[in-house]
């Protein structure tokens, strides 16, 4: 009995030892910006995995079992939170049993925290369709959220991995003063098209549109979640028309009849874009990937 | 900690009065050592005097710009704090408001009323939207102060000189140094405290928060060549007569329940035939968050880790029924019972998950174990024992599943099992179940909403049934052994449109008397539509041969569900 208790002892020492010598901090971000934020803050110094793919719906995931190794080894899992990941992540975590990225450990950070959420419904109410109750979570298409992100993301990481600490708030200093230099830039773009009247066909670019001041007129969804029907576009078209909305935004894995049609009994063009990063070719992190959205929308407003 | 900063505090003013008591004296005595030079050198060029005055002149500039400077400042600021107060106040108003809205929301919904009593809330979340952008222009300019890296844009005073001036007020922030100030205070703050205009959220989980409460209805409308349709459907949960049956009404509570474990319990109620309302507790479990190596447990009342479709819950199958085999081999209701599972994931790159379930072996959700009915047992034997006497006399299910990509877009998953437990035919007469099961999903890259798919499930049992002698019935201790199969494949070909097909054989039981123990082959077709997540509408025709009587029997059902509540997310 004694020499068994020596051996499980033994193990558990070899386990644990094993654990802190694979010290590379493993980080599994939900959705590919946050894992390229992650990137960009870590460097070689944090590994990343992302969950959902980045040309796909990031409502609707299949809650895979081979994510559950993942989980189960991550030392931080990064999730966008307000419900975005509601319908597939809660098994995964469950799954993986994995203390360190349980709610309340520094291993598990919500995005969302910190950030000026827009949207938030008063009632929730299935009955206005799917929406979010704890509001918009689409907040990393406004890049001034992917500055207080990092912060948030490097104050993580410095806990989890205290001795490069210094590296990733420089790495993350860095990031947010190229994303600042950025973001001047993209407003210079955009600026000759202030006010310019939009749709969208989910609510996916609230936070975009406030902070390049687009303004959405309609969505070609009649409610969150729901598919666009005629009698909603019998109204939106002339709406469309009335308003002079130039421009129908919409994420890349979209279907394309329905935009199509309403362009074409309107003045407005389809600009199709990736959400996410790696969504398309040459958007491999967050900042190429807002270079090519704002670049898709200002060639499509220039002509 | 409060000491610590006031000791602070304190030593910096003593500080600074050391500072600045030695600067004036050092001033002081400069000022002194030019006069007593003046005075020694009288004859001194008037031009050093005007230099010196220009000095002066200059010093004092800079002062009242630094004045003027503060002045600014001290406006700014208290501008900025009338804003805040302002909007401090407006939230608050809307708060009052949303919770009167709250109040007035969770009378209604107690009293049963109409769930969308206002009309009026579609417009006041236009107007909170509204009144939302309307802030937009001033609201970024007092919240980008707020965001840790935009400090290094704050204007620093405009005079550049002010930078010689060492006790310069404002010093120069170094960069780094506010992100890092700043990012472990806003993170956690807003996660705990902070009101936030997200709060109504409560109320989507059911006023307490501590758990999500669902409820999900599902109906079916049946019309059948059988007059007899419970003697078709082998499920307890199936449509099981002509004309409208209530299938599941089955109430979720899930949770955390502390840091350690999370609960989930599964309350049904039914309608039999009869119009009769009965009530039945499917499951009821804990499961631990954070057992060390890899371990996890489950323990209460809980649907049996055998295969795939025994654990899911009837409104999540993708067909109007549930397959034969799983019926007549598991249960009607699914292989449940009270008891403890043990589950290990393996730590290899390629998801591998050992199940160990150890379950009470009596009852009539265990119906190839110790089953009993009026008496009755399977095979036509009597029922001699029904209860469990001995660690030997309980219900063992050994689980292994393994789940890996073949592509990006596509995934398998294949899983074995097997139950080991006694029947109730005789004095240790055992029953041994095996299962495969297999499961492959292919998913476009570029899915919305979930569409399209294309899946494949497949569950294959064999049983092998130790029958007791009874006499009384003629019938000779033997060892019985039948097969049983399903396959089904879903096309989610559209956005919300779900088709299946489903085939179905079992072997025949021995000593059978109705079509539930024949051999019988079945066909099933079907498709779906999902108006949104909460809702399904669902037209299956069923094409039953029954092979022993070479009997064909068509039945067509149309099903429906509706799920109020926040529902947890479906596994895999």
């Amino acid at each position: 009995m004694r020499k068994l208790y020596q051996i499980c002892l033994f193990l558990l020492f070899l386990i644990s030892w094993m654990s802190i010598v694979h010290a590379k901090p493993q980080v599994v971000a939900t959705t590919s910006d946050l894992g390229s934020l992650v990137s960009e803050i870590g460097k070689d110094k944090v590994s990343v995995t992302t969950i959902s793919k980045p040309t796909e719906d990031p409502h609707f995931v299949d809650a895979k079992p081979g994510f559950i190794v993942k989980l189960n080894r991550a030392d931080m899992l990064i999730n966008g939170g307000l419900m975005l990941e509601a319908a597939w992540l809660p098994p995964l975590v469950l799954g993986a049993r994995n203390v360190k990225i349980q709610p309340g450990n520094p291993g598990y950070m919500n995005a969302a925290a910190g950030i000026d959420v827009l949207e938030v419904p008063s009632v929730a109410n299935r009955a206005m369709g799917d929406i979010h109750p704890l509001g918009n979570p689409h907040f990393m298409l406004d890049p001034a959220n992917a500055k207080i992100v990092a912060a948030h993301i490097s104050g993580r990481l410095c806990q989890i991995d205290k001795k490069n600490c210094e590296y990733y708030r420089n790495n993350a200093a860095t990031f947010s003063k190229k994303l600042n230099q950025k973001l001047s830039e993209w407003q210079k773009i955009l600026e000759p098209f202030q006010g310019t009247k939009i749709v969208t066909y989910h609510k996916t670019f609230p936070y975009f549109a406030k902070r390049f001041h687009f303004n959405v007129v309609g969505t070609l969804e009649p409610k969150p979640g729901i598919p666009p029907s005629p009698a909603h576009l019998n109204t939106l078209i002339p709406m469309m028309q009335k308003e002079d909305v130039k421009l129908i935004l919409i994420e890349n894995f979209r279907e394309r009849k329905i935009p199509e049609f309403a362009a074409s009994r309107t003045n407005a063009k389809v600009v199709i874009v990736p959400i996410m990063v790696e969504g398309e070719k040459g958007t491999d992190n967050y900042i190429a990937l807002f270079d090519y959205i704002i670049n898709e929308i200002a060639s499509a407003l220039k002509t | 900690m409060n000491q610590l900063r006031y000791m602070l505090i304190v030593c910096i003013t003593v500080g600074w009065f050391i500072i600045l008591n030695t600067h004036s004296s050092k001033a002081a005595s400069a000022v002194t050592d030019d006069n007593t030079s003046l005075a020694n050198s009288a004859k001194e060029s008037s031009e050093e005097i005007h230099m010196k005055a220009d000095e002066f002149n200059e010093i004092v500039e800079q002062l009242q710009g630094m004045k003027a400077f503060l002045e600014q400042m001290k406006q700014d600021y208290d501008a900025r704090f009338q804003e805040m107060q302002e909007k401090i106040a407006i939230l608050e108003r809307e708060k009052a408001l949303l919770e009167k809205e709250k109040a007035l929301w969770r009378i209604e919904t107690q009293t049963g009323t109409e769930t969308s009593p206002h009309t009026a809330d579609f417009p006041t979340i236009q107007e909170t939207g509204v009144s939302k952008e309307d802030e937009g222009p001033f609201l970024p300019s007092f919240k980008e102060e707020e965001e840790p890296p935009d400090v290094e844009q704050q204007p620093l005073p405009p005079q550049t000189e002010m930078d010689t001036t060492p006790p310069s007020p404002f010093p120069a922030i170094p960069e780094l140094a506010t992100p890092q100030t700043t990012t472990p205070q806003t993170p956690t703050i807003p996660e705990t405290g902070q009101w936030s205009p997200a709060q109504p959220i409560t109320l989507w989980s059911a006023g307490a928060g501590y758990m999500n409460i669902s409820f999900v209805g599902l109906f079916a409308a049946a019309a059948s060549t059988s007059p007899d349709l419970d003697e078709l459907e082998a499920g307890a949960h199936d449509p099981i007569q002509r004309g409208f049956t209530v299938q599941n009404l089955e109430t979720v509570f899930e949770g955390a329940v502390d840091p350690y474990f999370k609960g989930q319990a599964n309350i049904i109620f039914q309608i039999d035939e009869e119009g009769e309302s009965f009530l039945e507790v499917e499951e009821a479990y804990l499961t631990t968050l954070s057992l060390p190596l890899n371990l996890q447990v489950k323990a209460g009342t809980f649907f049996t880790e055998f295969g795939r479709l025994n654990q899911l819950h009837p409104h999540a199958w993708n067909f109007v029924d549930q397959p034969l085999v799983i019926g007549r081999f598991l249960s009607p209701d699914g292989l449940r019972n009270p008891g403890a599972r043990i589950s290990w994931l393996a730590p290899a790159d390629i998801y591998t998950e050992l199940f160990l379930t150890v379950q009470n072996s009596q009852g009539e959700t265990v119906r190839s174990f110790r089953f009993e009915e009026d008496g009755e047992g399977l095979f036509g034997r009597s029922a001699v024992e029904t209860k469990v006497r001995s660690m030997e006399d309980l219900l063992y299910v050994p689980r292994m599943v393994t789940s890996f990509d073949i592509t990006e877009e596509q995934t398998v998953l294949l899983g074995a099992s097997a139950a080991f437990g006694p029947n109730s035919t005789g004095r240790d007469k055992d029953t041994i179940i095996y299962g495969i099961d297999m499961f492959w999903k292919w998913k476009s890259k570029y899915a919305s909403g979930g569409f399209p798919f294309l899946a494949w499930q497949t569950e294959v049992l064999r049983r092998h049934f130790e029958a007791g002698e009874d006499e009384s019935a003629g019938l000779p201790d033997e060892v019985i052994r039948d097969w049983g199969a399903y396959s089904e494949v879903t096309w989610g070909f559209k956005n919300r449109w779900v088709a299946g097909l489903r085939g179905d054989y079992v072997e025949g039981e021995k000593e059978a008397t109705s079509p539930l123990g024949f051999e019988r082959w079945r066909l099933s077709p079907n498709i779906t539509f999902y108006p949104s997540e909460f809702s399904k509408i669902r037209l299956q025709y069923n094409y039953d041969s029954i092979l022993s009587t070479d009997d064909t029997e068509h039945s067509v059902f149309l099903q429906f569900e509706f799920l109020l509540g926040s529902h947890g997310a479906h596994t895999f």
